[in-house]
């Protein structure tokens, strides 16, 4: 993660808690729950479907997934590997849109397979987060008392710690561990070490979502009829903290695609031969006088696709956000 | 209030004098996304000095939007004044420039507000907020500004005011809080105060003191006060005249005693009848039925038509008086009382 | 609150410790030979590595080569590098340099942030409003690694304005640095400014300092944009903590020799007392500059009383 969009995940927490009235309101009503947690979805779908951003963003959204899966679709027929020294650093032309990189390879075909690793990495590592975030903050939340007052110190631990420098230790102790995963320095290293420092906010989401949850009537209702914990908190808890925790992940997919981009250019990351942006800027940086498109062609890709996640995440919370329409 | 026909009603105990303030005509909307709404409908009134004037009405009748039209602190857009006039002291303050609009506000009317706790900035001390008055319109320093607020406060009856003076609006009690405004609002001496609901927000007990005290005050320094409201014990223990409004119109007015004893508009007889008396304990207690109007959608023919248990409608109505297609403009229905029914004098019984 | 604020030192306490003792770890105790990585591809003579498992306190468990190292810290001692230099030192040498970044990132913050705010949240719905909007939305999504190398491409090579890397010339070199550092920031505080009056522009306090007879210039300054900043005074307070930490990457791309580039080198070169001194040293200022704020809360909002 970027300097700044460790920022960003704090204040992504401010924005997406905002989206945590909605459920809170539209779901203390035992009999009603269902409905309108049906109407929260059918408004938003309402909402979004007028919304320009959220167009935009799903559109370049689709296009960056379309270029991860069926890369040769965008890359001209030019495979990443076929190089020619002879190339080396040659700029855009005609017949090759975003010329070559440093080995010669073609540079189109370069950043466009670089799309997969960015979305294995940005998409585990959310899943990692939401993992890692459902459960200890349904405990947190659930259990209350000391339970919570531990794990939310933890949590202030972590966050007290930059994602980007936790993930960079990590990630460079990793190889001399005997840890599976961790040592290869692969996308699973990248994504666990990004989870690992970077799990906070959607645990506090999802606390707090189960605190102002499960005061509520039909709780109380569901626990009279003998429902126990685990029920209780899968059957009617956990459905409130989806709409937060949506918003909250589609923005981190696009956080995380440019936090795995920077700890790549750091070196910690990904490792040559594989594909990444993060490689292609850092190669490129050296050459920003003489050979600018080398660092600028992943960049823009990379920008346009961390601004789908960041357009649609937030297309998402004000469409989820009764108090934003009117 | 003077009816505009002539006939003067004398209010009860106070001082008539020549009319303070002359609203005539007055149209205010306000333009949204989503249409129109008419909030004020050509409303006219006057007041005189040491007079005290209730406007009546539900949530929704345009009560305080006039007010703040007169003040002129609408919020432009959305709201806008289509038209009308509202003299103050000779001059239509309407037209007035905007600076020195602003210079009637204050030393000229002044205004209190329904919820003290809003109403007041939650940052600056009580005494900065009223002493603000002092700064802007006498160029006070700040620490005369501050001892007269001490003054006022004293004048409002704040217990210790000296101490209380630079607490924070959130350390008062509700009853405390409303008089912290009315203390900003009667500091430059204004000729007319309108106070917006004063004590809707105040416990009951609470709330007659604070009555008392506008009452004192206005005894004392003889100002026009303009009390909006829809609670009618407040209207019949403390204004001289009412005005009763219903979907930006005012649909009656006259002497409490006489619009209280004797409507001659069914939805003022209908708000009669609707609250609790003491002589008619055990009896029903009878609401309107119906919805207050939609201000965007205003029925056509009388806009109270819809709900009035005296409407006539087609065959049944007399020609040119039919309740959903004329309009039943306000008229002199007996001396000194005006009404905008088609059939006062059936109200009325006469 | 002067109870409030010692209270609160007190709980920072397990949060530093919490936060060092898990770069401690990481550093020192994953599975694994920690000398071997802390050798790297260098080779290293066995008397050195027994020397480095002695100064580490290898042999104790780890929670008790944690307690000497903090015992060490809070006596001033940050331990020193492989090449012998006192850690203290270093970070005497660096932190004033990105101190200087931030605080510059911080006055881009003050001065486009809330400026820009509070035109669009005054003149809502204008052409400059929904400038506002559509480039903090995009100053959002680009990553501040691309932003340093498009600020580097666009102003420094191309219109040759500012220097593009190192501290040679004074202040002026941590321009360009500064306001890629801060751009979302800036973002961030345009957008909370224009909210926050927005919002307080329809408030009833406001429509009694209308009714008041004030000038409209005081209208907006004093009764609403002091409120609108309370917000936005507070989040810039703590994001002072965070840029100190976060700027690792502008420090490479830039190349400035701050604190950020320190602990980077020192992460790359495995020097782990180095590493361990100066993230608990960020992580300090993080959880210091957060009660800053919360203390400033208090003060700027008289209705937040720590008691």
């Amino acid at each position: 993660m970027t300097d700044r969009h460790l920022t960003d995940a704090g204040h992504d927490e401010v924005g997406a808690g905002r989206v945590t009235g909605v459920a809170d309101a539209a779901d203390t009503q035992n009999e009603t729950e269902t409905a309108t947690q049906g109407s929260l979805w059918s408004d938003a779908w309402k909402a979004l479907r007028k919304s320009v951003l959220f167009w935009l963003g799903a559109v370049l959204g689709v296009g960056f997934i379309l270029m991860a899966v069926f890369p040769q679709l965008f890359a001209r027929g030019a495979k990443p590997r076929d190089c020619d020294l002879a190339n080396s650093a040659d700029p855009p032309s005609a017949a090759h849109w975003f010329g070559f990189d440093q080995q010669g390879c073609d540079y189109l075909a370069q950043v466009v397979y670089g799309a997969r690793n960015s979305l294995i990495i940005g998409v585990l590592a959310v899943l990692f987060i939401l993992l890692l975030g459902v459960i200890v903050g349904a405990i947190a939340g659930f259990y209350g008392g000391f339970t919570d007052g531990l794990l939310s110190r933890v949590a202030d631990i972590f966050y007290a710690m930059p994602l980007i420098l936790g993930a960079l230790v990590l990630l460079r102790v990793g190889p001399s561990t005997d840890i599976p995963v961790i040592s290869d320095r692969g996308a699973g290293a990248v994504a666990i070490a990004l989870a690992a420092f970077g799990w906070m906010t959607a645990m506090r989401l999802v606390r707090s979502q189960v605190i102002s949850v499960k005061s509520g009537d039909y709780v109380a209702a569901a626990r009279a009829m003998g429902a126990g914990d685990t029920r209780i908190l899968v059957r009617h808890i956990l459905p409130n903290a989806v709409a937060p925790v949506l918003v909250y992940a589609t923005i981190t997919v696009g956080i995380l695609i440019a936090a795995e981009a920077t700890l790549t250019f750091l070196g910690v990351g990904l490792q040559r031969p594989a594909i990444s942006w993060g490689l292609q800027i850092n190669e490129g940086q050296n050459l920003l006088r003489t050979a600018p498109h080398i660092v600028l062609f992943p960049s823009a890709v990379l920008t346009l696709t961390v601004m789908a996640f960041i357009l649609m995440g937030d297309a998402l919370r004000d469409a989820l956000d009764p108090r934003q329409r009117s | 209030m003077s009816i505009s026909s002539g006939a003067t009603a004398a209010p009860r105990g106070g001082a008539v004098g020549s009319p303070l303030l002359a609203v005539d005509d007055l149209q205010v909307e306000f333009r949204t996304g989503s249409g129109v709404v008419n909030a004020v409908n050509g409303i006219s009134y006057t007041l005189a000095q040491g007079e005290t004037l209730a406007i009546l009405g539900e949530s929704g009748s345009g009560k305080s939007v006039s007010a703040q039209a007169i003040m002129g602190i609408l919020d432009t857009p959305p709201a806008h004044i289509t038209g009308g006039t509202v003299v103050f002291e000779g001059r239509d303050l309407l037209t007035l420039p905007p600076e020195e609009q602003r210079q009637v506000r204050g030393p000229g009317i002044s205004m209190i507000f329904q919820d003290a706790l809003s109403a007041l900035n939650p940052v600056y001390s009580v005494g900065f907020q009223i002493g603000e008055m002092f700064r802007a319109h006498q160029g006070l320093s700040k620490k005369d500004a501050k001892r007269k607020a001490v003054e006022l406060m004293d004048r409002v009856r704040i217990p210790a005011a000296a101490q209380r003076v630079n607490d924070y609006p959130h350390q008062f009690s509700g009853g405390m809080r409303q008089r912290v405004m009315i203390a900003m609002a009667i500091a430059l001496d204004p000729k007319i105060l309108i106070a917006d609901e004063p004590t809707t927000a105040l416990d009951v007990t609470v709330q007659a003191q604070v009555m008392d005290l506008l009452k004192d005050l206005q005894r004392d320094t003889g100002m026009g006060l303009i009390l909006i409201t829809h609670d009618l014990g407040v209207v019949n223990e403390v204004a001289d005249n009412v005005a009763v409004m219903y979907a930006g119109r005012i649909v009656e007015r006259g002497t409490v005693d006489d619009v209280f004893s004797r409507p001659a508009m069914p939805y003022t007889e209908g708000l009669m009848t609707s609250i609790p008396r003491v002589e008619a304990k055990g009896g029903r207690l009878v609401p309107i039925s119906g919805q207050p109007p939609n201000l965007a959608r205003i029925p056509s023919g009388c806009p109270f038509h819809p709900r009035c248990p005296r409407r006539r409608i087609g065959a049944e109505a007399a020609p040119g008086r039919d309740c959903a297609v004329d309009h039943p403009p306000l008229r002199l229905v007996v001396p000194g009382r005006e009404a905008a029914c088609h059939y006062s004098e059936e109200v009325l019984g006469v | 609150m002067g109870r409030y604020v010692a209270r609160r030192l007190l709980l920072t306490i397990p949060v530093m410790l919490g936060a060092s003792f898990l770069i401690f770890a990481m550093v020192f105790a994953l599975p694994g030979d920690p000398i071997a990585a802390l050798a790297g591809d260098r080779p290293i003579a066995p008397a050195v590595a027994a020397q480095l498992r002695d100064d580490f306190n290898l042999g104790d468990p780890l929670w008790l080569q944690y307690a000497k190292y903090v015992g060490d810290l809070v006596q001033g001692d940050f331990g020193t590098d492989f090449a012998g230099r006192p850690v203290l030192d270093t970070i005497l040498q660096r932190l004033p340099v990105t101190a200087k970044l931030a605080l510059v990132a911080v006055l881009f913050e003050i001065v486009i942030g809330i400026v820009a705010g509070v035109l669009a949240g005054i003149r809502r719905n204008s052409f400059f409003d929904n400038l506002v909007l559509v480039s903090t939305t995009i100053v959002v999504s680009v990553p501040i690694l691309v932003l340093a190398f498009l600020a580097q491409f666009v102003f420094g090579l191309k219109l040759e304005l500012f220097p593009i890397a190192g501290v040679r010339d004074g202040w002026y070199s941590y321009l360009l640095p500064g306001l890629v550092l801060a751009a979302g920031s800036v973002a961030y505080v345009a957008r909370l400014t224009r909210t926050s009056m927005a919002e307080n522009l329809r408030a009833d306090y406001v429509r009694t300092a209308r009714a008041k007879g004030l000038k409209p210039s005081t209208v907006v300054v004093r009764h609403t944009l002091r409120n609108s900043l309370i917000p936005v005074v507070t989040f810039i307070g703590a994001d002072i903590g965070t840029l100190m930490g976060g700027a690792i990457v502008t420090e490479t791309v830039f190349n400035i020799p701050g604190i950020g580039r320190a602990v980077f080198e020192s992460i790359q070169r495995q020097e782990g007392a180095v590493v361990v001194g100066i993230v608990t040293l960020l992580v300090f200022f993080f959880i210091f500059f957060n009660l800053v704020v919360d203390v400033l809360y208090a003060v700027l909002d008289p209705r937040i009383r720590y008691d």
